[in-house]
């Protein structure tokens, strides 16, 4: 069931009306006002917008994490919406990886156990060349039998990259990957990130507030009050902070809907 | 303070519950023990007041021995010219000679002995009706082949007026009779506590029950109008003398309630120690829980302190936690024994039917003890957590995770100490130490527990990684594992409650099993018979086999040998004791196999007595050395020491001669025969014919080896039936203590089971997780448990070696094996509600932080 990547054109995922409602009358919260977004394979996506913009949800939603209210969601071909807890549970196995901003990593199990965490609950075997080659590029040969509490937050979060390239997954998503790293070791995850895009094809979507890090994708999401309100494409941190603090001033119901 | 107390309290709602259930488990022993002597204590008490509110005084003769209290069991008589004397005497208004005692058996239709809870089948004379007992059917016995019968025995046996009734009186005679009256008691009541009484006329009761004429047990004596009961007691005691005991109605009924009391006492020990395991594995419970909120707290405690809250406030504010655990849980733990104390009561009295159980009572003791316990144990559980939660220093509140775990090595020196100088004091005990003996060792077993529950952590590492590897053969089941070893702290604690009931348990049943195995086996090597002849004693009378069925038995053609034994209590040197007698001493000393060591063993005169060489020795008896007899029955003889039976498992003490025993026992007749038969006679065959001349005997049957070995044995498989019971209470509890831990486990990992899902564990492969920890921990305890209860169970039969007369140890390898599979199933079951936790998690939830 491994899943090639390409770096061809193509939808790697994609949100179609998308609404997210929580709560219900006085107490109403939508977190997501149909959105519709498609994410190109081989792609390095940042999604940005202030807190409460809706862009962990959308994260979330595209990730098979959250339920959507209303709308459809797919992940390359197949469609999330409706998909009960062990399916879902089979499409993360396969086709989607996961990179948190902190708690990635079980900490009774060594750097090795924990990249092959994903591939040995799911009773696979990881493809001796490909885990070489990453191992490789996270630069983490010789840190393979440490333990978490053994490794530098930097490193930590290299171990979870790494854990979840090993599966070669259709897309991966990062939230908020270097939100509790100092600004060297954010770069290094970061640029491991992007080198991974450029190398291998892999498709990534980060969740970020740091123009400094979103300036490490092909391409930038703007959401605001759960709708997506701008974009950008190869960004330059000093653009990306122009955008935010256009938003800023902008009230948030622009009726903007990128596509 | 007290706010933040009571807030964080409410808001760790399932764990506290949990503890509290500890609690209340524990205190609900104690209490329901309690109440439990102390309403059988009143209904004892008002029964017997009831029995003797129209008993002004009594007049027995003094038995020569001390048996288990006075009154109906004493068969010493005194001739009818003593009732006239009494009756002549000032103060008196009537002095009734009466027959009543114990040891009269009705026959049941089934041709068995109808037997009763109350041990008591009473025979007594008919003197006519009084304020007691009335007639409710039919008339008084006017010939010796006519009886009036309680109503209780009438409806128990279903025997009607006009009916014919079998009945074996204390002479051991089977007669017939017709029941020609029923009886009731005073408030219309069939029986007092289930009991059976016939009522013969007088000549018969004192022909049957007493084997005299003219004689009688006891002088019924009613005071004259205006002469108290002390005054008439004191003037018969001035005439009658020093041979005779006179007590007023009061006094008996004391004396009888005392009698009942003291048997209630060890009834209630038992239900104290299973109080005292369950109070022991609550508080590793409860120190469990009170670690848990701690160490969840941690943030919470440590902000407080920097908001300058006082190292004694956070102390404070954690006991007053267990003060309010400790209160619900002994206000709880109290109602619920007071509930299960008069149930038991009910049920107790229930099965003899008859009695009325007194009012609910709330005994102080129960009171007290439950309070005192429930919150001093909590509060003693609770310290150590507390301590520790006050000594969070304020930057703790910065810091992301909990502190890592201290260094295991105070903790495990500490254990090691401890646990050597329990061993120390066990084994100091169990080489016998006198008056000390029972402290040490029960001081040892209570230290080594502790030790090794200290030892736990340390032993952990080890054992958690070899038991789980056992479960690794998944990825789920080798993450549960390593769960199970990341704090060994918390695993051992929770592994420790675990251990110390299978520890328990199994040391119990280590020595029951070596007891029972030993038994077996001495019985089957030693005793040469392979019929034996005997009875359930269901009274206080004996099943005995008569003369004339003995003597069919020994004429029958298959049998080789036959050996039959009497025993009775008597008094030797002032002291009470008890000697055995052979019909036949050469026959008996075949049967048991039995050596001579000095002197000559096979054959006694009157006079005479032998003893095996180890109470020989204790009492320091020589070939020639004599011995001062008081028997139940005749004066007082002295008996010449002519022989000393080498060592033997099953037949010791102190061997007199037949006729001695027929003149001086209160039943001289055989309790037990041996019979072995020709070689080549088919056993089968002759067990039938023995038990067709025992037709009659409905108290005795014939048994072969192997039936009678596993009849002995019997009484040690009811006991560990009991101590199984006692597992399950212990059990219970600690499955409490690992549910607990395992919810904290889930809660704290949250995050990372949410991480997990996230990259694809299945909903089943968590719960396979949680339970393998689970699993894990329980089969810990388990294992630990098994070893520990083992080496106490092997070292406490061994060190009574002496005592006991065999040191083999035999394993409970069943229960054993059972205690160890159920320990996994156990864990199953303790793993549920955590797992469903864990598996409803919301994946997003427990990732989300913002």
């Amino acid at each position: 069931m491994t899943t090639t990547v390409t770096t061809g054109d193509g939808i790697a995922a994609r949100a179609v009306d998308v609404w997210k409602v929580y709560g219900s009358g006085e107490a109403q919260v939508i977190a997501l006002h149909g959105v519709s977004v498609e994410l190109e394979r081989g792609h390095f996506t940042a999604i940005m917008g202030p807190s409460g913009s809706g862009k962990s949800t959308l994260m979330h939603t595209l990730a098979g994490l959250d339920s959507v209210t209303r709308g459809e969601i797919f992940v390359g071909d197949t469609r999330l919406t409706g998909m009960s807890d062990g399916a879902l549970t089979n499409l993360r196995r396969t086709k989607v990886g996961f990179i948190f901003q902190q708690f990635n990593l079980l900490p009774t199990l060594t750097a090795e156990e924990n990249i092959l965490l994903p591939l040995s609950i799911a009773g696979r075997k990881a493809d001796p060349a490909w885990y070489d080659t990453v191992i490789k590029t996270v630069g983490l040969s010789d840190r393979l039998g440490h333990r978490p509490s053994q490794l530098s937050g930097g490193q930590q979060q290299r171990v979870a990259c790494a854990r979840a390239l090993v599966s070669r997954p259709e897309v991966i998503f990062a939230d908020e990957p270097t939100g509790n790293l100092d600004s060297r070791s954010g770069a290094e995850v970061l640029s491991f990130l992007r080198n991974s895009v450029r190398e291998f094809g892999q498709t990534i979507v980060m969740v970020t507030h740091d123009p400094n890090a979103a300036s490490y994708a092909d391409r930038v999401i703007f959401l605001a009050d759960g709708r997506i309100v701008d974009e950008l494409r190869e960004p330059t941190a000093e653009a990306v902070l122009d955008k935010l603090k256009n938003l800023d001033k902008v009230p948030g119901d622009l009726a903007g809907e990128v596509a | 303070m007290l706010r933040a107390t009571l807030k964080s309290l409410l808001a760790r709602k399932l764990r506290l519950t949990l503890s509290t259930v500890a609690v209340v488990l524990s205190v609900m022993f104690v209490s329901g023990s309690l109440v439990l002597t102390d309403t059988l204590g009143r209904t004892f008490d008002n029964l017997f007041a009831n029995i003797y509110t129209y008993t002004d005084v009594e007049v027995s003769a003094k038995s020569q021995i001390q048996q288990q209290g006075n009154g109906p069991g004493n068969s010493s008589t005194f001739p009818a010219s003593t009732v006239d004397r009494v009756a002549k005497l000032d103060g008196v208004a009537k002095a009734t000679g009466q027959v009543f005692l114990n040891g009269a058996m009705p026959v049941g239709r089934n041709n068995k002995i109808v037997i009763n809870q109350s041990g008591q089948q009473f025979g007594a004379n008919w003197v006519g009706e009084d304020q007691f007992v009335k007639l409710a059917e039919g008339r008084a016995p006017s010939a010796d082949d006519e009886v009036v019968i309680n109503k209780g025995l009438s409806k128990a046996a279903n025997y009607k007026l006009g009916d014919s009734m079998d009945v074996i009186t204390r002479d051991r005679e089977r007669s017939t009779y017709k029941i020609v009256g029923l009886t009731q008691y005073t408030g219309g009541r069939d029986s007092m506590v289930g009991e059976s009484t016939v009522f013969f006329t007088t000549a018969k009761a004192q022909k049957s029950m007493l084997g005299a004429t003219d004689e009688f047990n006891t002088i019924d004596v009613k005071a004259a109008p205006g002469v108290s009961d002390e005054q008439l007691r004191d003037t018969i005691k001035a005439e009658l003398g020093d041979g005779f005991v006179v007590q007023t109605g009061k006094e008996l009924s004391e004396e009888s309630g005392e009698a009942i009391k003291n048997v209630l006492k060890y009834f209630n020990y038992v239900l104290l120690g299973f109080g005292a395991v369950a109070l022991l594995v609550g508080v590793f419970l409860i120190l469990n829980t009170f670690s848990i909120i701690v160490a969840q707290r941690t943030k919470e405690l440590a902000l407080l302190r920097a908001m300058g809250a006082a190292r004694g406030q956070v102390l404070r504010s954690v006991l007053l936690e267990a003060v309010i655990i400790g209160v619900v849980g002994s206000v709880f733990g109290f109602l619920v024994g007071l509930g299960l104390g008069a149930a038991g009561a009910f049920l107790f009295v229930g099965l003899a039917d008859g009695a009325q159980v007194a009012g609910l009572g709330f005994p102080v003791s129960a009171i007290v003890a439950s309070f005192v316990i429930g919150i001093g144990v909590t509060m003693i559980a609770a310290l150590m957590p507390a301590i520790k939660a006050s000594r969070v220093a304020p930057i703790a509140a910065m810091h992301e995770s909990a502190t890592p775990d201290r260094p295991l090595t105070r903790l495990t020196v500490t254990g090691t100490v401890i646990t050597a100088a329990a061993i120390g004091a066990l084994v100091w005990g169990l080489a016998g130490a006198g008056d000390a003996t029972l402290a040490l060792v029960f001081g040892g077993v209570l230290g080594i527990l502790i030790g090794v529950a200290l030892l736990t952590p340390i032993v952990s590492r080890p054992l958690v990684a070899g038991l789980g590897s056992l479960f690794s053969w998944t990825v789920p089941g080798k993450l549960g594992r390593r769960n199970s070893a990341r704090n060994p702290r918390r695993t051992a604690i929770t592994a420790g409650a675990v251990m110390i009931g299978i520890a328990i348990v199994t040391a119990i049943s280590t020595i029951f099993t070596s007891l029972s195995t030993a038994l077996g086996d001495t019985v089957a090597k030693d005793l040469q018979a392979d019929l034996v002849v005997l009875g359930q004693q269901t009274s206080e009378i004996p099943p005995v086999v008569t003369p004339q069925e003995l003597q069919r038995i020994t004429a029958l053609p298959e049998a080789k040998t036959v050996a039959a034994f009497t025993v009775d209590a008597v008094q030797i040197d002032g002291k009470p004791d008890y000697v055995l007698s052979y019909l036949d001493p050469a026959a008996g000393v075949s049967v048991l196999k039995l050596k001579a060591d000095q002197g000559r063993i096979d054959r006694l005169e009157q006079g005479e007595f032998t003893v095996d060489k180890k109470t020989a020795e204790n009492r320091k008896l020589k070939l020639g050395d004599t011995i001062d007899v008081t028997f139940a029955k005749g004066p007082q003889k002295t008996l010449k020491l002519v022989g000393i039976t080498a060592e033997s498992a099953i037949g010791g003490g102190i061997v007199i001669d037949y006729a001695d025993a027929q003149t001086g026992f209160a039943f001289p007749q055989p309790w037990q025969v041996y019979v072995a038969v020709q070689d080549g006679a088919s056993v089968t065959t002759v067990k039938a014919a023995v038990n067709d001349i025992l037709e009659d005997n409905p108290q005795v049957q014939a048994y072969t080896k192997d039936e009678y070995v596993k009849s002995s044995q019997q009484s040690f498989n009811i006991a560990l039936v009991i101590v199984q019971v006692l597992l399950l209470i212990a059990l219970a509890i600690s499955v409490l203590g690992v549910i607990n831990t395992l919810l904290l486990s889930v809660i704290e990992r949250t995050r990372e089971l949410g991480m997990l899902r996230a990259v694809g564990l299945r909903r089943s492969q968590t719960w396979l997780m949680v339970t393998t920890e689970s699993v894990v921990i329980t089969v810990f305890g388990t294992v630990l448990g098994l070893a520990v209860g083992v080496g106490l169970g092997a070292a406490i039969v061994t060190a009574l070696k002496d005592v006991l007369g065999f040191g083999a140890v035999t394993l409970p390898w069943g229960l054993m094996i059972a205690y160890f599979l159920a320990s996994m199933v156990v864990g199953g079951v303790a793993g549920l509600i955590p797992s469903i936790r864990a598996v409803r998690l919301n994946v997003l939830g427990a990732i989300s932080y913002e």
